[in-house]
């Protein structure tokens, strides 16, 4: 009887694990083994080079740090400037104001569109040389000249414009999540505090952010997942890796694999990041066990 | 209450679901003789396909031309398939030749020399030596690649600087004589920066075109004896000449000849740049006529050679290799496949093919027909060469060591020397690890 | 002593001020989606001139141009296709294995489930080519079936967290209700837990449809006949064919959008519905 039951539970994830094995395992194994050989991904032999592929990762390939931590940097703002700027846009829809549907739309929308459409239409707006170059002309309008400048070009600017516009792009998903919490908070919390004669901000604070301490690390969890591996933006905005300045991850194991022909290489890069990331989440993870405690 | 309450219509939807999914429409089954044909050439999928509604009505053999672009999304398409073993009876290999090389010894190429040699080489001395020499492995070559050609050319294409003449007039400049000297490139810079222009426009976001300017001038620098030393390891990077080479790229940008944000472009923002009149020069190969005919007829531009740095050896200029096909070694139907090659480089087609796309062709009798500005292009065929021909290859991370450098040189993060020094350790690892 | 009408204006000027930052905000967002719409009634002279908002002149034929010229009517149906066969494949799969996950109980359970946890972390470069392979394989390259699955298993990770974190917070006391009155385990899942998890799966079904609608590498590489690519594809040839005409291309880019807009529309009541009900909320 308890056998029978058990395999009816297989069952329910018996499909989910088939998919995951075949498409996902199975070339997850093919490509770690292929971190230990110098391949170029035509030729019928490969070289075995044990860990030689991962110590030249680690030890000689300074544009794949730089990349690491031009991911970081992007991975930080958006930590930063776009969960914040989700969270306050989450709180003000919250209040009873009107439009609230009509901004839930609206900030849904830069998520819901293709990256390459986003890193095009941005593009053509920031960009002097082959945009049509709005923000400067409106700063150079509105009598800021000084402030005009070449921030999709210049290396030392390129890779903040890169992040702002991700950050764009993805606040629209932790705006949703945050909303999604502030509204699990019942009204009555916040009546009661009133009355005790607490004011908006520590009312803010004393309820609404311990109460929303979940919700938070969740978003940061997916922020930082998803950040990390982003490239299609970055690409299709920047149009180059600008001498390394807009590198990312991703698309230095891209360039291993098509532009110098050593899959190898690119797979052993592909672990590497792999483990740098479950390493990150895993910190996160512990992180998220203290501060639920705190709550 | 009932006890399986999942509905039958849920199991119902899933056995129409799988049903729908497994019947989606196929396309329908192909005739007695079809070639397939995997390419990248966007602006020629027209004119690619008239010329098989000619071919299917002289010889009833049906071809079928698949574009896939971007040029990228294709490469991984084409190596995907090889690795399946399924690649199409004629394709072609974008790259270089030490994957095309890969790409031979694994066995997916058919020699084409046997044909080539045919009849006295009937076939092989249709093309022009420069075009052919790119698909062709000679004796003892580096790859150790039997010896033999293993595509054919459709096209050649040579890689040089153009200049906007209208642009030349606003500067003061007279229309019809470029620079032909570095020195009075710098200057012409000058003027482009206090007139506020931008100056050369090129795809140097992708760093094979800055690998090719540098490569001219190093010829023309040091001569050809020299750089194929250096690649074989025998000369360092650090040598004065590369400095020299290396330098040229500072001083370039100094004088405000390159435009800015030169390395943060796409060849495609470049052309874009180019045809809209927004820019004094470009780096560009001969296909940019077909672009910037559809983006401005109305462009007045000239070709040009870069001008020289130096008067110990003459400039060369990239070129001969073109887009080449090669027969699937493993296809059904090979004597078709090269049959049908050997009637797509001959004289009328090729010629079609000029006028249809503005490129230069591979077929040496097909050039009477050519527009003008190509034939500025074709003028200089002489001067070409190309890495392809060199029977000896860089590192890769050599190669991308020196065109990253460049680009760190021209965004003022590194200097000339550094950068020398930096490729040079490069090559001494790669160096290294090969010896082990 | 702060009088009421000291209250009432600070009430309305920190109403202003939030209004302002919201209507900012959604400003910046609206607006490349509206300088896309207007360029593709541009043309390609004017396009780089009449940098206005609204075009001088509207070119509708730009979009009549854009699906003939594309040949997106067969696409567009294969993206459709694709989309609506992953978004249904990935709610059944995902739906049972999260269940599962959360309320059912077998060894290697918690095994599986971090299996599929570290899958969201670990991307895998070069997939591409070991997934051709593999279908070439199975006999399933070149054909919807193929894929379908692999668009199945590439939002699979996620969705199953989401589903997860879900049905962890769902009360069992329906669930009990249901068993007493003799429901086995598959009809809990069809008859509570699913209806109870639409604003979840609302989410699940927004995220996977984008991913499908968007993607466009695995498809180039695994079909080899142009009857079966989807609308991205078709986009990027586009692009290169017509030399970047830029109207073209985006009216070309607003027909792809539109569909994904719409799906989004459609969902997002059920979204901040089930957002309301405390769904998605650790």
């Amino acid at each position: 009887m308890k056998i029978k039951s058990t395999l009816e539970n297989y069952i329910f994830v018996l499909p989910a694990v088939a998919i995951f094995t075949i498409f996902y395992v199975i070339p997850f194994i093919w490509v770690f083994q292929l971190g230990l050989y110098d391949w170029d991904g035509i030729l019928p032999t490969k070289v075995f080079v044990g860990l030689g592929n991962f110590k030249e990762i680690i030890f000689q390939d300074p544009s794949w740090w730089q990349a690491m931590r031009n991911a970081g940097y992007i991975t930080l703002i958006a930590l930063t400037f776009q969960n914040i700027l989700a969270f306050l846009l989450a709180w003000a829809c919250d209040r009873e104001i009107r439009l609230k549907n009509f901004y839930r739309v609206i900030f849904f929308i830069p998520p819901v569109l293709s990256e390459i459409v986003v890193g095009m239409a941005w593009r053509f707006i920031i960009n002097d040389i082959d945009g049509a170059n709005i923000i400067n002309r409106t700063l150079i309008n509105i009598g800021l000249p000084q402030l005009a400048h070449s921030w999709l070009s210049d290396p030392k600017t390129a890779l903040t414009t890169v992040a702002l516009v991700h950050s764009w792009k993805g606040f629209g998903w932790g705006f949703l999540i945050f909303l999604a919490g502030l509204q699990t908070i019942p009204r009555e919390l916040y009546e009661a505090v009133h009355v005790d004669g607490a004011n908006a901000w520590q009312s803010f604070r004393k309820i609404t952010i311990p109460l929303m301490i979940p919700v938070i690390v969740l978003v940061a969890i997916l922020t930082v997942l998803g950040t990390m591996q982003a490239f299609v933006l970055i690409i299709s905005l920047v149009q180059s890796e600008l001498a390394g300045h807009t590198s990312v991850p991703v698309l230095r194991i891209l360039a291993s694999m098509r532009g110098s022909s050593r899959f190898g290489y690119a797979c052993a890069q592909g672990i590497g990041f792999g483990v740098i990331l479950v390493v990150i989440s895993f910190i996160q993870y512990r992180f998220s066990r203290r501060a639920r405690q705190i709550q | 209450m009932a006890k399986s309450q999942i509905p039958k219509s849920f199991f119902a939807c899933i056995l129409l679901f799988t049903l729908l999914v497994g019947c989606y429409p196929k396309p329908a089954g192909k005739a007695t003789t079809t070639l397939t044909v995997w390419h990248w050439m966007t602006d020629r999928q027209a004119a690619f396909q008239e010329l098989t509604a000619r071919y299917e009505a002289k010889t009833a053999v049906k071809v079928n031309f698949d574009l896939y672009a971007p040029s990228d999304a294709y490469t991984q398409k084409v190596r995907a398939a090889a690795q399946g073993i399924n690649l199409p009876d004629i394709f072609g290999i974008l790259g270089e030749k030490r994957d095309f090389a890969s790409f031979i010894k694994a066995g997916h190429i058919l020699d084409l020399t046997p044909y080539m040699e045919e009849n006295n080489g009937t076939w092989k001395n249709k093309f022009f030596s420069n075009a052919l020499a790119v698909n062709e492995f000679p004796e003892g070559n580096s790859y150790t690649v039997k010896a033999g050609v293993y595509g054919a050319p459709i096209d050649t294409m040579t890689i040089q600087m153009l200049y906007n003449k209208d642009l030349f007039k606003e500067l003061g400049l007279n229309p019809n004589r470029p620079p032909a000297t570095f020195a009075e490139l710098l200057d012409i810079g000058k003027k482009i920066k206090s007139a506020n222009m931008q100056g050369l426009v090129s795809g140097w976001g992708e760093l094979w075109m800055i690998d090719c300017l540098a490569n001219n001038y190093a010829f023309n620098i040091m001569g050809e004896e020299k750089v194929l030393a250096t690649i074989r390891g025998e000369v360092s990077y650090t040598d004065p000449d590369w400095v020299r080479v290396f330098s040229l790229f500072k001083e370039m940008q100094e004088t405000g000849v390159l435009s800015l944000g030169i390395i943060t472009m796409v060849n495609k923002t470049a052309e874009q740049l180019f045809a809209n009149n927004k820019a004094v020069f470009a780096f560009n190969g001969s296909w940019c006529v077909n672009v910037y005919k559809a983006m401005n007829p109305s462009l007045n531009y000239a070709a040009m050679l870069p001008p020289q740095a130096s008067d110990k050896y003459p400039m060369r200029i990239w070129g001969g290799a073109g887009s080449s096909f090669m027969v699937n070694a493993r296809s059904n139907n090979k004597e078709e496949a090269v049959k049908f090659l050997k009637w797509l480089t001959d004289k009328e087609q090729q010629a079609y093919l000029a006028q249809g796309t503005n490129n230069l062709p591979a077929n040496k009798d097909s050039l009477s027909k050519i527009p003008d500005i190509l034939a500025q292009f074709a003028d200089d065929m002489e001067l070409t060469t190309h890495p392809n021909i060199w029977g000896v290859s860089e590192f890769p991370a050599v190669i991308e060591a020196f065109d990253k450098g460049i680009q760190s040189i021209i965004i003022q993060e590194k200097t000339p020397q550094q950068v020398a020094a930096e490729v040079q350790r490069i090559k001494e690892r790669e160096l290294a690890k090969r010896r082990r | 002593m702060k009088t009421n009408i000291y209250y009432k204006t600070k009430g309305v000027i920190i109403n202003l001020l939030i209004h302002a930052f919201l209507i900012s905000v959604a400003v910046t967002c609206l607006y490349p989606l509206l300088w896309m719409l207007s360029s593709s009634f541009k043309t390609q002279e004017t396009i780089f001139k009449d940098l206005s908002l609204i075009p001088a002149k509207f070119h509708f034929q730009n979009y009549y141009l854009a699906w003939i010229q594309g040949g997106f009517g067969r696409y567009f149906l294969n993206s459709i296709f694709y989309t609506a066969s992953v978004v249904i494949g990935i709610v059944i799969v995902a739906s049972l294995a999260a269940y599962a996950f959360s309320r059912l109980r077998f060894p290697g359970r918690n095994i599986l489930f971090i299996m599929f946890m570290a899958a969201m972390m670990i991307p895998v470069p070069g997939s591409f080519v070991a997934l051709y392979v593999l279908l070439n394989k199975l006999h399933l390259r070149n054909t919807p079936v193929g894929y379908i699955l692999c668009m199945i298993n590439v939002g699979l990770s996620t969705s199953i967290f989401l589903l997860k974190t879900f049905f962890d917070k769902m009360p069992k006391e329906l669930e009990d209700a249901a068993r007493i009155d003799g429901c086995s385990k598959l009809g809990i899942w069809w008859n509570v837990a699913l209806p109870l998890a639409k604003p979840v799966l609302a989410v699940v079904v927004v995220f996977n449809a984008l991913n499908v609608w968007n993607e466009y590498i695995l498809a180039l590489i695994i079909f080899d006949s142009k009857h079966f690519m989807p609308l991205q594809v078709a986009l990027q040839t586009f692009q290169g064919e017509f030399v970047t005409n830029y109207p073209l291309l985006m009216a070309g880019l607003t027909i792809t959008a539109l569909p994904i807009i719409i799906v989004y529309l459609l969902m997002q009541k059920y979204i901040v519905k089930g957002v309301t009900a405390g769904a998605i909320v650790g």
